[in-house]
């Protein structure tokens, strides 16, 4: 067996796997963060426990209705995404002109009350969720077996994070939704519905942060916490990356676990701080993040 | 005093208009009556309230009173819904989005109703807008921004276009394309309120006047008094210190 610095390749692969895997999870989260900071200049605290109910959505589906995987997929995202657009339709709306910082408090505030409840209904402990049947087992890909669900996991991860980013920049709408994160009056003004887009968005966003949730049910367990638990590193991503920096979100969320993946193998004490120390490390080179702008 | 040069009908029709930036009342009381078809332009120093009067029936400001268009009632409706009314907004900063080429800047503004003008019309009004179509709109001149400012705004479909100081920090030269570039966009059946310190510039083609001081309007004159001399320097004694 080839060794490096004294750890099997075997390991070596297996931990970049599990980096690969957390960062698809970082990269969708942080994509959705990044969206919502571009548009409502909100850190969307609630982004989390939005991925959190969608795992809840798909357990409760798959427990009480019998509605699989599949179905699960793709119902629980538009349920957190109508969730998300009534949040802002009801809240986030009455605060926009107020100073950025209650868009936290009230999506911080939100998140401990959505968690709360599921928490009163449903325990703490994680509940566990089935592997789609059609993706159990894996590949030996001969210096590693390569299990099919993480690997659907990355592929399905990467493929939404690419469309979302061509939709933003190669279309019409994605042209809109820039111009309204730089100069939204205007873009008003010239007869676009800015507030129907910023609802929309938001629940965009939301609907995102659902599709982590369920794609994230059969790896690690359904619990109330599982969302703010994840969130803390993914705010040290989007802002690695550069707060609204949409491409830098993604990129980073992949490049972030790898690097967790790596510390795993290397000296595992520092996996869980690894990507603060990242953070620190690039704040003080580059302050407006690896791909931000400087404003 | 007799205003009536234009035989169009008054398209926009403003009435005790106040507004607020905040707590601060930035329009005292303006009334304006703009004809269909005419260049107006409002004048003042800066500060007075000109281009808070333009955001102001634009949507874009807290404001009172009443700001009729073709008859309806702007006050209370929304900038998206103002635009779908038929009215454009070119702002002093000119707006030109970055990350956007100069061709993607033009045709980002949604086309709201028939009858504004096609994108080749426009390239052909702005010449150099089409050499410079893939430049980044934010790298263009100074002169260049301003034609894309105007240029994009006459694809909505808009009868009357609002323009805040289209001359603003512009070599002669470009001011006088400019100028002439209204000039056409008035033939074309533009009706045009604009916004002007350089009332040189504005007294070459514009049909009505409106001196603006302290929000609210404190003198009026029309196409004719450009002619009389003792009238122009009347009105221009408003901007001098």
């Amino acid at each position: 067996m080839i060794e490096i610095l004294g750890v099997s390749s075997q390991a070596l692969w297996g931990q970049l796997l599990i980096g690969l895997i957390n960062g698809a999870f970082y990269a969708l989260l942080s994509l959705g963060l990044a969206i919502i900071f571009g548009l409502l200049n909100i850190v969307n605290f609630a982004h989390g426990a939005q991925y959190m109910v969608g795992a809840f959505c798909a357990w409760i589906a798959l427990n009480w209705f019998g509605v699989n995987y599949w179905v699960a997929l793709i119902l629980a995202p538009l349920v957190v995404g109508a969730l998300g657009a009534l949040m802002e339709l009801l809240l986030l709306r009455r605060i926009r002109d107020l100073d950025h910082v209650y868009g936290l408090l009230l999506t911080f505030g939100a998140a401990l009350l959505i968690e709360g409840s599921f928490r009163q209904f449903f325990g703490s402990a994680g509940l566990p969720y089935p592997m789609p049947e059609q993706l159990r087992g894996g590949r030996d890909l001969g210096f590693m077996v390569l299990p099919n669900y993480r690997a659907w996991v990355i592929v399905a991860s990467a493929v939404v994070c690419l469309v979302t980013w061509l939709v933003i920049e190669r279309t019409k709408l994605g042209a809109y939704l820039r111009a309204a994160m730089h100069n939204p009056s205007l873009l008003q003004a010239f007869g676009v519905r800015v507030p129907r887009m910023v609802t929309l968005t938001y629940a965009f966003g939301a609907t995102l942060a659902g599709f982590g949730g369920v794609m994230a049910a059969p790896i690690y367990q359904v619990s109330p916490a599982m969302g703010s638990s994840t969130l803390i590193v993914v705010f040290a991503v989007v802002v690695i990356g550069g707060m609204g920096s949409i491409g830098g979100a993604m990129v980073t969320g992949f490049g972030l676990g790898l690097v967790e993946g790596l510390a795993k193998v290397f000296y595992p004490p520092a996996s869980s701080t690894v990507i603060f120390a990242v953070m620190v490390i690039v704040l003080l080179l580059r302050p407006a993040g690896l791909f931000g702008r400087v404003a | 005093m007799s205003e009536r040069i234009e035989t169009g009908a008054d398209l926009l029709v403003v009435e005790n208009l106040k507004a607020w930036y905040g707590d601060s009342r930035a329009l005292q009381r303006i009334d304006l009556r703009v004809r269909s078809g005419q260049i107006a332009t409002l004048v003042g120093r800066n500060g007075a309230g000109k281009t808070t009067t333009l955001r102001a029936i634009m949507g874009l400001v807290a404001r009172e009173g009443s700001i009729r268009f073709q008859g309806r009632e702007l006050v209370g409706l929304l900038p998206d819904a103002i635009a779908r009314c038929g009215i454009a907004y070119c702002p002093e900063e000119r707006g030109i989005f970055p990350g956007l080429t100069t061709e993607e800047n033009l045709m980002l503004p949604p086309v709201l109703r028939p009858g504004g003008m096609s994108t080749a019309e426009v390239y052909s009004l702005f010449p150099n807008l089409h050499e410079r179509r893939r430049s980044m709109g934010t790298r263009l001149s100074g002169g260049e921004q301003q034609m894309l400012a105007i240029g994009r705004i006459l694809r909505i479909g808009a009868q009357l276009l609002l323009l805040d100081e289209p001359t603003e920090g512009l070599a002669p030269i470009i001011v006088e394309q400019i100028g002439v570039a209204i000039q056409a966009l008035k033939a074309r059946g533009f009706t045009i309120l604009l916004v002007e310190q350089n009332l040189d510039f504005a007294q070459e083609i514009s049909d009505a006047f409106w001196m603006i001081e302290d929000g609210q309007v404190v003198d009026q004159m029309d196409r004719t008094g450009v002619v009389d001399e003792a009238a122009l320097s009347q009105f221009r004694k408003h901007l001098s210190l």
